[in-house]
């Protein structure tokens, strides 16, 4: 079953067009990892799948749910899907716990009670719930991102989006954060990744999508992608020689 | 330069009951705090609505208010402060005319006026910077908010504006210092506020050094009062780990 589906999505920014024709899906379960060179449209392109941002062509249909529909309730369904940014994000005037339960509340409607004891479940779950009362300024930059992860968690997504989850982060902190995201990759969550970190590919994807100026050229599996390295694009092997090189 | 400076001139009786010139000083900064708080007050209201509407995607609401920004900062206060006094009365329903010319106390009717002129005078410049407190902050808040499912009332209420008024504490203390000084204009249409009091008592008693000094000293401690109560205000409302709060 089709958990994110995006058919033939273009998008232009006045004449310069930034997604060309985009088509790929995101099974239930299935874990897909975009990657690519910078301005290739990685970034644009998880975010046009909550609707952060508009897009001129095609459609994505999100669970059922065409994206692109004027008639759509877009904070409801973004409120179904986890986004975690590459710059974490956390709203910093407001406490971990704080942060974990406001949208629960107000967006869920969720009693107090019930948000708490979910938000400081995930809390846990990262590995921070010492932490529950701090605020965001107080924390690392990997203990932060574990707290956005666990802050998109408590809404009980159905799928998860993930921005660059490490590109910020200090060389130390990132395997916190990919631990989180492997485990949850086993799981069975169903995660749309941009990222750059080829192990975590190589651990849990289910498929790799490698972008350049705009378009998907590689959409495939992930055996196929690392193994097969003669099939891929001229683009994509540059690119991954370069990557993989170190 | 020869003058006799007189400080007992504030305790001499005025002439009417036991009344002396202090008491006019007294008066006169119960009318200038009267004028500045409630015009602060409704300023902070609208420059708040206003500050929100430029930020918004709506192209109508942020050019109304763009509008309203230009037209109330390009003309002076004091031309402003003669157009709601003497013109736009003129252009009230009958029936408000009258009310506002000749039934009200000469006094309320310039109190109105004076408050009207400065809290829409102030809201254009509270608008500009609640708009900058927004803008300052990084664009991820607004799409983390819109991500977690809020709506975008939501989402200013809950993220961008707790934020921006932090950021703006500042800025937003020497508007309302400025607030009080600038509400001096209403002596030029008869409100008997510091100001007022202070050229009447110069004009009595022929003390104008005297008069003015005193003024000088109510204005300045009053300011202080209110700055050291703004950055009281900034201190409490600091967060841990955040622009320069405590870790």
């Amino acid at each position: 079953m089709s958990m994110i589906s995006i058919k033939n999505v273009s998008k232009w920014y006045g004449d310069f067009q930034v997604l060309t024709d985009c088509t790929t899906d995101v099974k239930k379960g299935e874990v897909v990892v975009v990657c690519g060179p910078s301005g290739s449209g990685k970034s644009t392109l998880i975010k046009t799948v909550n609707a952060l941002e508009p897009f001129q062509k095609g459609d994505i249909i999100v669970d059922g749910t065409s994206v692109g529909d004027a008639k759509t309730d877009l904070p409801k369904l973004r409120s179904r899907v986890g986004m975690v940014f590459q710059h974490f994000e956390l709203f910093p005037h407001l406490s971990i716990t704080e942060n974990l339960t406001i949208a629960q509340e107000r967006v869920l409607g969720r009693s107090k009670d019930e948000a708490m004891q979910k938000g400081l479940h995930y809390l846990d779950r990262v590995g921070l719930k010492a932490h529950a009362h701090k605020f965001p300024g107080q924390l690392s930059g990997g203990q932060q991102q574990r707290v956005a992860i666990a802050r998109a968690l408590a809404m009980d997504p159905i799928a998860m989006l993930f921005d660059e989850p490490t590109s910020a982060l200090d060389p130390e902190m990132v395997n916190e954060v990919l631990d989180v995201m492997v485990e949850l990759a086993q799981e069975g969550m169903t995660m749309m990744c941009v990222t750059h970190e080829m192990g975590f590919a190589r651990k849990v994807a289910n498929r790799v999508i490698f972008m350049d100026r705009g378009s998907i050229v590689e959409d495939c599996a992930k055996e196929e992608f690392f193994g097969n390295i003669e099939a891929r694009s001229e683009r994509a092997r540059q690119f991954l020689s370069k990557i993989l090189q170190h | 330069m020869n003058y006799n400076w007189d400080w007992n001139v504030f305790f001499k009786s005025t002439g009417i009951g036991s009344e002396i010139y202090l008491d006019w000083f007294v008066s006169g900064l119960g009318w200038t705090i009267a004028v500045a708080l409630v015009a602060w007050i409704v300023a902070l209201g609208v420059g708040s609505v206003l500050g929100v509407m430029r930020t918004l995607p709506n192209k109508l609401l942020s050019g109304v208010a763009t509008a309203y920004v230009e037209l109330f900062r390009n003309v002076p206060l004091l031309v402003q402060l003669f157009i709601w006094y003497f013109m736009v009365p003129d252009y009230l329903p009958e029936s408000a005319q009258v009310w506002f010319k000749q039934e009200l106390n000469p006094a309320t009717s310039a109190y109105i006026s004076v408050v009207v002129c400065l809290a829409l005078f102030t809201a254009a410049r509270v608008c500009e910077q609640v708009r900058t407190g927004i803008q300052a902050l990084p664009k991820g808040q607004s799409a983390a908010a819109l991500a977690v499912g809020f709506t975008l009332p939501q989402m200013y209420r809950h993220v961008l504006l707790p934020q921006a008024f932090r950021i703006i504490i500042p800025p937003l203390t020497s508007e309302f210092l400025n607030i009080f000084k600038n509400s001096s204009v209403a002596s030029l249409i008869g409100l008997m506020e510091l100001l007022a009091q202070t050229k009447q008592t110069a004009e009595f008693t022929a003390n104008m050094f005297e008069a003015f000094t005193l003024a000088t000293l109510i204005y300045f401690v009053l300011n202080m009062s209110l700055m050291t109560f703004m950055s009281w205000v900034e201190k409490k409302v600091r967060i841990p780990g955040m622009m320069g709060g405590a870790k």
